[in-house]
């Protein structure tokens, strides 16, 4: 595709511009902003991964990878700020996945070592698991605060920490999760996955794109639920102090 | 120390969300007693509650249960040993026996059927409720298994938070005489606090009055027949709320 071409495409941003300022919807700035980041940091991402693709240096490839991570722990910690060091645990989860994933992709050769799969797919992966991390942050967070009560029936009758917020993690891991499993079970009905219509789109074989489309699929199963279990498991004992009791809450002094 | 003592303050504070909940608080909860607490809505009963339960510490002060610092107690000791039933009666999911169960489940046991009705009986709950939706009883019954819930551990100091306000005034003379009689049987050291004066009268050997997070006065139940503290007799008079 030419950038004569490519600029065709700003019909696209045209149309809602017009729509927002004919209706009054105020949205035009918004609109604007988010093309022209988009323009400029897809842009910035296309041409320093042609570098490291170029490259094909090992250096650059982890680089890439921690940037991914980095920028994915800064999106999700806001989430997540009731918990102390949050970031951490992000950061710790996201590292556990990317080695986890990529991991068993190179080590069973199901994907060549070379930066033009690994970044693409880390980026998936990660940018998935930050999906779930906020899901779970979100709701875990709620589910605290609306069970306080349970929470410190169960404290109060003997129970230890993890028993205490048993249900609100299952819980949260379960709400966090269910999103991924229920699009899984619709796929390829309702629509094609971003993937693997951009391999279809630049030509490659259907059957090729499926193949690759179900690696990611599974690849973010696996990610989902992990993501969810870490963080849930790391994050609840931050709640309470040595003598278990609860840190955060109406009653309490957080 | 207090040999007589089962709870014993000294100069206790707590702070939450920048209000001074509790002040200063010195006093002694006797051994084997049932001890009355009133005073109205905010003094801070609640709070002094979960303190003597380790569910909170204070920002100051000792805190001692029998003769021992309440830290050098393991927290789930401690709180096996000091029962709290609060006013809410918070339910868990489940029916009334998954609830009835759950201070044994905690520990890793079963609660057999027959302490399961055994307790029933006690509160005068009915058998048959026991397989119900605990979010499907009356305010009153799910007082009453409350209480239950709590003496499944055996606690040897029980609190008991307004546990009778939802409750008849039949039902009400049922639970302070099994109240009564749990503490004349086994010893158990009871602290209650209630919002009727006469009930804190009749029931309690000792009475602590509360009032805005200061302990007012304290000593046989019959003070409340005559305070010295003017803002406790105007409390007393239901003059103050």
């Amino acid at each position: 595709m030419s950038y004569l071409t490519l600029s065709f495409a700003l019909i696209f941003v045209i149309i809602p511009l017009v729509l927002s300022k004919t209706l009054h919807l105020g949205l035009e700035k918004d609109t604007l902003v988010a093309a022209i980041r988009s323009i400029v940091q897809l842009l910035i991402v296309g041409y320093l991964l042609q570098y490291v693709f170029d490259a094909e240096n090992i250096l650059y490839i982890l680089l890439m990878v921690l940037l991914i991570i980095g920028a994915a722990t800064q999106n999700a910690r806001k989430k997540g700020a009731a918990i102390k060091g949050i970031t951490w645990k992000l950061v710790i989860t996201f590292i556990t996945i990317e080695v986890l994933t990529q991991g068993i992709l190179l080590g069973l050769s199901i994907t060549p070592a070379t930066p033009q799969y690994i970044i693409p797919i880390s980026g998936m992966i990660v940018g998935n698991s930050m999906v779930l991390s906020i899901l779970f942050l979100n709701r875990f967070t709620s589910e605290v605060e609306t069970h306080e009560n349970e929470t410190e029936l169960i404290l109060s009758l003997g129970g230890t920490p993890k028993q205490a917020i048993h249900r609100q993690l299952t819980d949260s891991i379960k709400a966090s999760i269910i999103p991924t499993i229920e699009s899984q079970k619709t796929i390829g009905l309702v629509q094609l996955p971003g993937m693997m219509s951009g391999q279809i789109i630049a030509g490659a074989d259907p059957v090729q794109a499926v193949q690759f489309q179900l690696l990611i699929l599974f690849l973010v199963m696996t990610s989902a639920i992990i993501t969810s279990i870490m963080l849930g498991y790391l994050s609840y004992p931050t709640l309470f102090n040595q003598r278990m009791q609860m840190l955060v809450g109406k009653n309490n002094k957080v | 120390m207090t040999d007589n003592a089962a709870i014993q303050f000294k100069n206790v504070n707590y702070s939450a969300g920048g209000t001074h909940i509790l002040k200063d608080i010195t006093g002694v909860f006797v051994k084997g007693k049932i001890t009355t607490l009133v005073g109205p809505s905010g003094a801070g009963k609640t709070t002094l509650f979960k303190l003597c339960n380790g569910l909170i510490p204070p920002d100051s002060g000792e805190i001692y249960l029998h003769d021992k610092h309440i830290d050098s107690y393991d927290p789930v000791k401690l709180r096996l040993g000091v029962g709290l039933a609060l006013q809410d009666a918070t339910m868990i999911r489940g029916s009334v026996r998954n609830n009835l169960a759950l201070p044994m489940e905690l520990q890793g046991k079963q609660l057999a059927e027959e302490h399961a009705n055994e307790l029933m009986e006690v509160v005068d709950l009915d058998k048959q409720l026991l397989d119900q939706d605990a979010k499907e009883i009356s305010g009153g019954q799910r007082q009453r298994l409350s209480i239950a819930r709590t003496l499944v551990n055996n606690p040897e100091i029980l609190l008991l938070d307004e546990i009778t306000s939802s409750l008849d005034r039949v039902s009400k003379k049922d639970v302070e005489n099994l109240i009564m009689k749990i503490n004349r049987d086994y010893g158990t050291t009871i602290i209650w606090i209630t919002h009727s004066i006469h009930q804190a009268r009749t029931i309690g050997d000792y009475t602590w009055v509360m009032m805005d997070g200061s302990l007012m006065e304290s000593g046989e139940s019959g003070l409340l027949d005559n305070p010295e503290n003017n803002a406790v007799n105007q409390f007393v008079k239901g003059e103050v709320e």
